[in-house]
């Protein structure tokens, strides 16, 4: 559904007197398949909205090619653009129109007639629940019901495939897994979905792929439970003040069920073991006879953060 | 077809919020009615008028040009409210003429425009303005091409500037001169020769001039068609350039 080659863009910035040429986005190949739900997961700067951006016909790419639905993104955008809807992060709505009225015009601006975007435009707002408040204008409406809005804007011309850029960003809990249901309602009409995010939970629970996506690269892609599988084994957590750390990890570093370790800034530290339950009596022993005092101790499985972090070595969560 | 259906299209929504909020319409007509009542009182002495009807004749289609040249220039404003708002980005996304979602916003600002030129003529008619309806018809499509290229113009800059803050004095530097270089207020006539030199080269000159003949009854002036015709010239080029910057990448 969705094929890219090596899709490049960078942007010149000036500070000061100098200009600095910024690579957004270094060389990005893709493959969507139809009806996925796909995430793109990395840390705000990543290029995540750049790559999509570029894939929505908004900003044309310096290199690569890039198929979309079938037509070719640098030959004929303006296929490209009858095929896709896009849902952008900021919002598209304005203050002073209804839903209704937005939902009619975004329509007829997809080349739909009168009568037939009216039709279009009541059934959006029946499925995404927004009748009630239809004829009010925007300004009025909670952040949940505008992104309910937008969404229902970017699929009112029925694409094959909706861009959503970080669509449940600023969204209360609640909210969020509305979206998600949302989100799922979509790929059930049959529709290919291509969501940014920069919650893992989120990548976790929503997509059938992902791809990880750190300083202008795609640095991982697969399932959610392939790329944890990647990361062999379980992760345990020890809690140690930053005194002690450095001599729990020199004990801790020359046994052999620990693959990998690595030290925390703030004390503790972090073990990579093959089987957690087996080797925690162990760590527990060690620690306890060279008389280390151990505050926390915990298992986790692997997370796709685990997965962000072996693969770009930070966490996602301080990136 | 499809741009007249697309123009069509973006100005019946920018119209329909216009009429949400007709106030706009009146706070811009405010400023040329206070000169209207409380400076042209001033011009029959000063012009040496043999009458007020003549003075008006002199003062209300410089006032005109002013209104068209102003209300157009300002309208970038609203243009980064919406880029702000995301609405600009949702409309590329679409197949959407861009040359339409330029000339749909234009379109309604020349309409706006002429309501408010209606306004100040019916106005000036109670001081005794008379103007034939041919040549007050004729006068009206200058002030909608003056109105189409400033507002064109308007949008292209905002655009590229992207924020009120930059918009503001750069319209206003670019206004000041013109205003003052187009003998608006007061018929260059009385200007010294380099004065008049310079104001040769300024285009409103040309638009103020036609447009005064057009009020003087004299519709075979060379000052009308020349008028005319370089503001034509111009309002095409600057709808040129302002469709392109809607089709160049925003944000």
């Amino acid at each position: 559904m969705i094929e890219t080659r090596g899709l490049r863009k960078s942007f010149r910035s000036r500070a000061g007197r100098e200009t600095k040429t910024v690579e957004a986005v270094r060389g990005v190949d893709l493959q969507v398949a139809e009806g996925e739900i796909f995430g793109f997961l990395g840390p705000n700067g990543a290029g995540k909205t750049t790559t999509l951006r570029m894939l929505a016909t908004l900003i044309e790419p310096d290199g690569g090619e890039a198929t979309i639905a079938g037509a070719d993104l640098r030959k004929d955008p303006a296929e490209v653009r009858r095929r896709i809807g896009y849902v952008a992060q900021g919002g598209s709505t304005w203050d002073e129109s209804t839903a209704r009225e937005e939902l009619v015009l975004h329509a007829r601006m997809y080349g739909i007639g009168k009568a037939e975007a009216h039709r279009r435009a009541a059934r959006a707002l029946d499925a995404f629940q927004l009748s009630e408040y239809a004829d009010r204008k925007c300004k009025t409406y909670s952040g949940g019901q505008r992104r309910r809005v937008e969404i229902a804007l970017g699929i009112i011309h029925e694409p094959k495939i909706v861009f959503l850029d970080e669509p449940t960003t600023g969204l209360d809990p609640q909210s969020r897994a509305h979206m998600w249901d949302e989100i799922r309602r979509l790929r059930t009409e049959g529709m290919t979905v291509f969501i940014t995010t920069h919650y893992l939970d989120e990548a976790d629970a929503l997509c059938d792929r992902i791809a990880i996506m750190d300083h202008g690269e795609v640095v991982a892609e697969g399932t959610p439970a392939d790329l944890k599988r990647e990361i062999s084994g379980d992760v345990v957590l020890l809690g140690l003040d930053v005194a002690a750390t450095p001599q729990a990890a020199q004990l801790l570093d020359s046994e052999p069920y620990v693959n990998k370790l690595e030290t925390a800034d703030e004390g503790g530290l972090r073990l990579y073991v093959d089987e957690g339950a087996t080797a925690i009596p162990q760590i527990l022993r060690r620690v306890d006879n060279a008389g280390l005092a151990l505050s926390s101790i915990e298992l986790h499985r692997p997370s796709l953060d685990d997965v962000f972090l072996t693969k770009t070595g930070r966490s996602l969560r301080e990136s | 077809m499809k741009l007249a259906r697309d123009t069509w299209l973006i100005f019946q929504r920018q119209l329909q919020l216009l009429l949400r909020n007709p106030v706009w319409v009146f706070v811009g007509v405010f400023q040329p009615v206070m000169y209207l009542l409380l400076f042209a009182p001033l011009l029959k002495p000063a012009l040496n008028a043999p009458s007020q009807a003549e003075a008006y004749k002199i003062f209300v289609p410089g006032l005109l040009v002013l209104l068209a040249i102003f209300g157009g220039l300002f309208q970038g404003f609203g243009l980064i409210a919406e880029l702000r708002a995301g609405v600009i980005e949702r409309s590329r996304v679409t197949p959407v003429s861009r040359l339409a979602l330029l000339l749909g916003r234009s379109l309604r600002d020349v309409v706006s425009l002429i309501v408010q030129a209606v306004i100040i003529t019916l106005l000036a008619l109670l001081f005794d303005l008379r103007v034939f309806i041919g040549d007050l018809l004729l006068a009206y499509l200058m002030l909608a091409l003056i109105a189409l290229m400033t507002s064109a113009v308007s949008y292209g800059v905002a655009l590229k500037v992207k924020s009120e803050d930059a918009l503001a004095p750069l319209m206003n530097t670019v206004a000041q001169p013109v205003l003052l270089l187009s003998g608006i207020l007061l018929p260059l006539t009385f200007a010294p020769g380099w004065l008049q030199g310079i104001a040769d080269w300024n285009p409103f000159s040309w638009a103020v001039d036609g447009t005064r003949a057009l009020f003087a009854g004299n519709l075979g002036d060379d000052k009308v068609w020349q008028g005319l015709s370089i503001i034509a010239v111009l309002a095409a080029a600057g709808v040129v350039w302002a469709a392109r910057q809607f089709a160049r990448s925003v944000r």
